[in-house]
């Protein structure tokens, strides 16, 4: 059998990932002459730009784990699609540095409005502010996001550079097996870096600061969860594409299966994360923590919240509840667009519900800007996988794909 | 149930199992079943058995689990003993997810237990027929239901010709009874009626 190794980016794909860019752009400047100049210094632009580019490169950076961790496990299943998953983590370099510059322009250009913190006569002020002075202070944050989006950056082209270095060349069993020991070093480095970031501090930094007086212990895991099911979600979809044309000859429904699976558990993971940080503030009933949820759960959010448990909890939980649903290529891609969507409306509310505190619904400046995202995203991913063969054809781990079996 | 005849004979390799198991069907023997050391991947789907329903009927029961739990404590919370828990409503749903969740689990769990045990005919102070003990050992022992129409002869030299090895007849119990291997029966003695 011979594999089609090589991805050719068809004509419709290119121009609707260069459309989607450049309504991104327009919603940009259109975005920016709208709401940049505002009286509120902005908050509706920076908002906008914040909630979207963390998203975007949050779920991009979940393929990255995705890989790494299935390698770390030493799993098998994932190999006859891995480049899939790889090139969709190669789009951590444009939108990690998009949203480098963002962050950049939300510290120097002293966005109150979004981060309170960094006004240094409220702080001086406040002694909660006070108190979390050494964390939230301009320096440690530039520091910390320059070294947390490069070296995911680093990372990430390292990994790539090793799954790619063995194309041409089939291994004995001894290089096999150093093969693996180095490819496993090199996943346990990013899964160190990954729970210092994305586990624990970056959200707290990038997202939780915007209520810099409260907290929540939870708030990682829970953003981990919720981009990471959206992350399975996009690679799902990048998958069904290379089969929809014909690529992928090794990835079946057996594979297709399991993606649904991590789909339908991390669903319920972030639900059981949303609900233990739900449920302990609600029950406590202390205002410090309570305010919080006071315009999401009854006040100027209470809809979005709402439709946020169905379409993320509800939905997965009904639908992919049967083994049949989840090794069919119509409901998967209709769920994994469904969870991408949910957890956009999610992380929406995690950061309108912060910024403002009344309802600011939304319009086509942010579907525009998430456009625009996609659009980056489709084009990357596209032009990593028309670069390298799609199969990693000497891998030790290919054959315990190709028989994989649920 | 009923007592029936059997052919009965083992196989060493996995690979000839399989082939075994193809050819047994082709020709229009009926298998009854495949006893196997261990758990062999895509044997249900060679030997033609339909997806196990358990799950359904997991499903049902956590269903009913979330239905008791919410029932019940919404019952109570709010008309039986309604009580002032930190001012909070008495209907106050947040605060009962934890034990619909446990209760959930719990029914689905203990149910579909129950329910495989049920269908596999396994329970305590039961037993069953065992068609070869060497199937707990190293042997995959397939056991091919007779008709009035079988020739046993002929499936028998059909197997050995497959490459099984142990080939006998039995007439064996299909179903379950009451009763206990270690005190009715000695388990290693060989109640098969040893033809061939």
């Amino acid at each position: 059998m011979s594999l089609k190794q090589h991805f050719e980016i068809p004509g419709r794909y290119k121009t609707w990932s260069f459309a989607l860019m450049a309504v991104g752009v327009i919603s940009l400047i259109v975005g920016y002459i709208m709401y940049g100049g505002n009286p509120d210094n902005g908050k509706r632009f920076w908002s906008t730009m914040l909630h979207n580019s963390v998203y975007f490169l949050l779920i991009v950076n979940a393929a990255m784990f995705f890989f790494c961790a299935t390698t770390l496990a030493l799993g098998g299943f994932q190999i006859s699609f891995r480049r899939v998953t790889e090139a969709v983590s190669a789009s951590v370099i444009p939108i990690g540095i998009i949203t480098f510059i963002i962050l950049l322009c939300l510290v120097f250009g002293n966005k109150y409005a979004i981060y309170e913190w960094l006004n240094k006569d409220v702080v001086a002020h406040d002694p909660i502010l006070n108190g979390k002075k050494g964390f939230l202070n301009p320096t440690f944050f530039i520091i910390w996001t320059t070294l947390t989006i490069g070296l995911w950056i680093v990372l990430g082209i390292k990994m790539r550079q090793i799954s790619r270095e063995i194309d041409d060349t089939p291994l004995t069993v001894e290089e096999g097996k150093k093969y693996i020991f180095k490819n496993t070093v090199w996943s346990s480095v990013y899964i160190f870096w990954f729970a210092l970031t994305v586990a624990s501090t970056v959200p707290w930094l990038w997202l939780m600061s915007i209520n810099a007086h409260w907290f929540s212990t939870m708030y990682s895991w829970y953003t981990f969860a919720s981009t990471f099911v959206a992350g399975i979600a996009l690679m799902t979809l990048f998958v069904i594409y290379l089969k929809n044309q014909g690529y992928l000859e090794y990835t079946n429904e057996e594979h297709l299966h399991d993606l649904g699976k991590f789909q339908f558990a991390f669903s319920i993971f972030w639900t059981y994360l949303w609900f233990s940080q739900f449920m302990l503030i609600w029950y406590a009933n202390i205002s410090e923590e309570t305010i919080y949820f006071k315009n999401r759960f009854e006040g100027a959010y209470t809809g979005i919240f709402y439709l946020n448990l169905v379409i993320n909890f509800l939905a997965p939980l009904l639908i992919y509840m049967t083994r049949t649903s989840k090794r069919n290529y119509a409901t998967v891609t209709f769920m994994s667009v469904a969870l991408i969507l949910g957890h956009w409306l999610d992380v929406y509310q995690m950061v309108f519900g912060s910024t403002f505190k009344d309802y600011v619904p939304l319009n086509l400046f942010d579907f525009g800007i998430a456009a625009g995202f996609v659009g980056l995203i489709m084009w990357q991913t596209a032009r990593v996988l028309s670069k390298f063969p799609l199969i990693p054809i000497n891998h030790p781990f290919l054959k315990e794909s190709i028989i994989h079996h649920t | 149930m009923s007592i029936k005849k059997f052919v009965v004979g083992g196989f060493k390799e996995e690979g000839a199992l399989f082939t075994a198991v193809k050819n047994v069907r082709k020709s229009g023997y009926k298998i009854h079943d495949v006893y196997t050391p261990m758990p062999i991947h895509g044997l249900d789907k060679a030997m033609g058995l339909r997806d196990t329903s358990l799950h359904t009927a997991g499903f049902i029961y956590g269903i009913t689990g979330t239905t008791t739990a919410l029932s019940c404590i919404g019952w109570i919370f709010t008309s039986d003993w309604p009580i002032n828990f930190g001012g909070k409503p008495h209907f106050s749903l947040p605060a009962w997810i934890p034990i619909t969740f446990e209760l959930t689990v719990l029914f689905a769990a203990v149910g579909m237990v129950l329910t495989f045990c049920y269908l596999c005919q396994i329970a305590p102070f039961v037993k069953k027929h065992h068609f070869s003990l060497r199937a707990t050992d190293d042997l995959f022992i397939m056991v091919i239901e007779c008709t009035e129409k079988t020739n046993e002869t002929d499936l028998m030299a059909f197997l050995e010709n497959s490459g099984a090895i142990d080939i006998n007849i039995q007439n064996a119990e299909t179903g379950w009874w009451l009763g206990r291997y270690d005190k009715d029966t000695k388990p290693f003695e060989n109640k098969g009626t040893v033809i061939a």
